[in-house]
């Protein structure tokens, strides 16, 4: 029997004395491609960060590749892309490839330096994002775009076998935003690399997805976007009309 | 005076040999300081070792050997009362720093009042330092150096995006803790090269100086420590020849620097 990548039960997270995130429950197998959605303040990045141990849960269990949180330490398995904005100082002075290679750290040991060969990992991780160009420049330098490319690079440059990205593809234009999902769908398909993908918008990330995962506090609904579409449960939660545009979308 | 006769000066070689381990040191920490938005951690442990060398003198000990434990324990205060106190940064500073005044005042006073000592602590006297304070520079210098060497990459993560260091599997509690205790280390080391009043310049200027001329992290670093160790150099012969404050020398040629830098980017980038 496989190993969940994934599994969370009973999830509750408060802030001060607000409920942030109540009673979540779902586990996400290998191979899994998964859209979480939910509206402006619905807790997607707060459930993310607990995933990824940078909050602490007020109670529940998180496993992750079937190891508890609390003594989980394959962090080089995960690539993760942050919100945009809070990442980057735009004045740092780090050129691309600098930053990319931050995202090999996890698999180093002490001393974590670069050799030649992490060089090529980062330069063949560069191509695949069309930025090599770019290498060196500081990423202060960079368009929104260019910056939120060499982001997901630095996700991805440790070939994770679970990825987890919040809102990658706000700042691309729409030929690199297919461009990116083409990327993440040759990983998730031929790789069977496991992806979370952090977005609000919910018509077009079910044309990429296979499973969509909608908070609004509370899980409100994990399935396929068909299911979604096709859900009582979620025409009684959004009325009929929204969720025809949504899935007329798809 | 030509300059081979005033190299031939001991006091003038130590002043050198010293002044430059530690301008490389300050000036490597201060590029992870500013970009950490923390810089103002020097200024406040600078005034916490202000009240440590007050207890050095009041017990007839070397300031130096008292002031680096006490100064590491106020650091690691820092971090405790902006992780667990929840304070912000500026403000663990300002509340460290009053602590460390207060206590200098208060000690100097039970002392009878401030002496000629604490007042070359307060404004430097790196042509004064002793022969085991050069070795000492060195040797810790060369430690905090090596330190920053052997965690560079784990300290460029943190410094651009603390939660995907964590992420990451760096431990950046250990790695936070370490740093503010290496920066405590280098701000007593300081206090004689420019005086506690301006540790904080050695700390800030060369890095901010850097950060207008260089075009990646690495270069940052090398530029940084390239004018922090001319601008001590310079201080210090120029102090010489001119009869003047070496400390206050040294700020004033950092801060020319700086200015020079600015105005290099504002030529290259239109």
């Amino acid at each position: 029997m496989s190993i969940d990548v994934l599994s969370i039960e009973n999830l509750y997270f408060r802030y001060n004395s607000s409920e942030v995130l109540s009673d979540i429950s779902f586990s996400v197998k290998a191979g899994d491609y998964i859209g979480l959605v939910g509206p402006n303040g619905s807790g997607k990045t707060t459930l993310i960060k607990i995933i990824l141990g940078l909050l602490k849960p007020h109670s529940g269990n998180i496993s992750i590749f079937g190891k508890d949180i609390s003594t989980f330490s394959g962090w080089a398995r995960i690539g993760y892309l942050p919100q945009k904005m809070s990442a980057v100082n735009p004045r740092f002075p780090a050129t691309v490839s600098e930053v990319v290679a931050m995202g090999l750290l996890s698999k180093k040991s002490f001393p974590k330096h670069m050799n030649r060969y992490d060089d090529s990992t980062v330069d063949n991780t560069l191509d695949l994002l069309d930025i090599k160009n770019l290498k060196n420049t500081p990423i202060g330098e960079l368009s929104g775009g260019q910056q939120q490319r060499t982001l997901v690079a630095r996700a991805l440059v440790n070939n994770p076998e679970f990825v987890i990205l919040d809102e990658p593809t706000d700042a691309l234009d729409p030929e690199m935003r297919d461009r990116f999902f083409d990327i993440m769908n040759n990983l998730n398909k031929k790789k069977k690399v496991t992806v979370i993908i952090v977005t609000h918008d919910m018509g077009n990330i079910g044309r990429y997805t296979s499973k969509l995962l909608y908070i609004d506090k509370k899980l409100i609904f994990y399935g396929s976007f068909e299911d979604f579409c096709q859900s009582s449960e979620i025409t009684q939660f959004f009325g009929e009309f929204a969720q025809h545009v949504i899935c007329h979308r798809h | 005076m030509e300059l081979t006769e005033f190299l031939r000066y001991g006091f003038i070689q130590r002043a050198l040999i010293a002044g430059t381990f530690i301008g490389i040191l300050c000036s490597t920490l201060g590029v992870f300081l500013v970009l950490r938005r923390f810089s103002l951690i020097g200024d406040g442990l600078a005034h916490a070792t202000f009240g440590s060398v007050a207890l050095a003198l009041l017990l007839k000990m070397s300031p130096l050997y008292v002031s680096i434990p006490l100064v590491m324990i106020c650091s690691l205060g820092i971090l405790k009362l902006t992780e667990r106190a929840r304070l912000y940064g500026d403000a663990a500073i300002g509340v460290v720093s009053s602590l460390g005044i207060a206590g200098g005042v208060m000690l100097s006073s039970i002392a009878g009042g401030f002496n000629v000592d604490l007042f070359s602590y307060l404004f430097g006297s790196v042509l004064s330092i002793s022969n085991a304070e050069v070795v000492i520079s060195i040797l810790l210098s060369v430690l905090v150096i090596l330190i920053i060497i052997f965690y560079y990459n784990e300290l460029l993560s943190i410094t651009f995006d603390e939660d995907s260091a964590k992420v990451s599997g760096i431990n950046t509690k250990f790695i936070n803790s370490t740093f503010v205790l290496l920066t405590a280390v280098t701000v007593v080391l300081s206090m004689k090269v420019v005086g506690i009043m301006l540790i904080s310049a050695l700390l800030i200027f060369p890095a901010v100086t850097a950060l207008q001329i260089a075009r990646s992290f690495k270069a940052v670093m090398v530029t940084a420590s390239l004018t922090a160790m001319t601008s001590v150099v310079l201080g210090i012969v120029l102090s010489f020849f001119l009869d003047l404050p070496t400390g206050a020398m040294i700020v004033l040629i950092n801060f020319i620097f700086f200015v020079s830098g600015l105005t290099y980017k504002r030529i290259t980038k239109g």
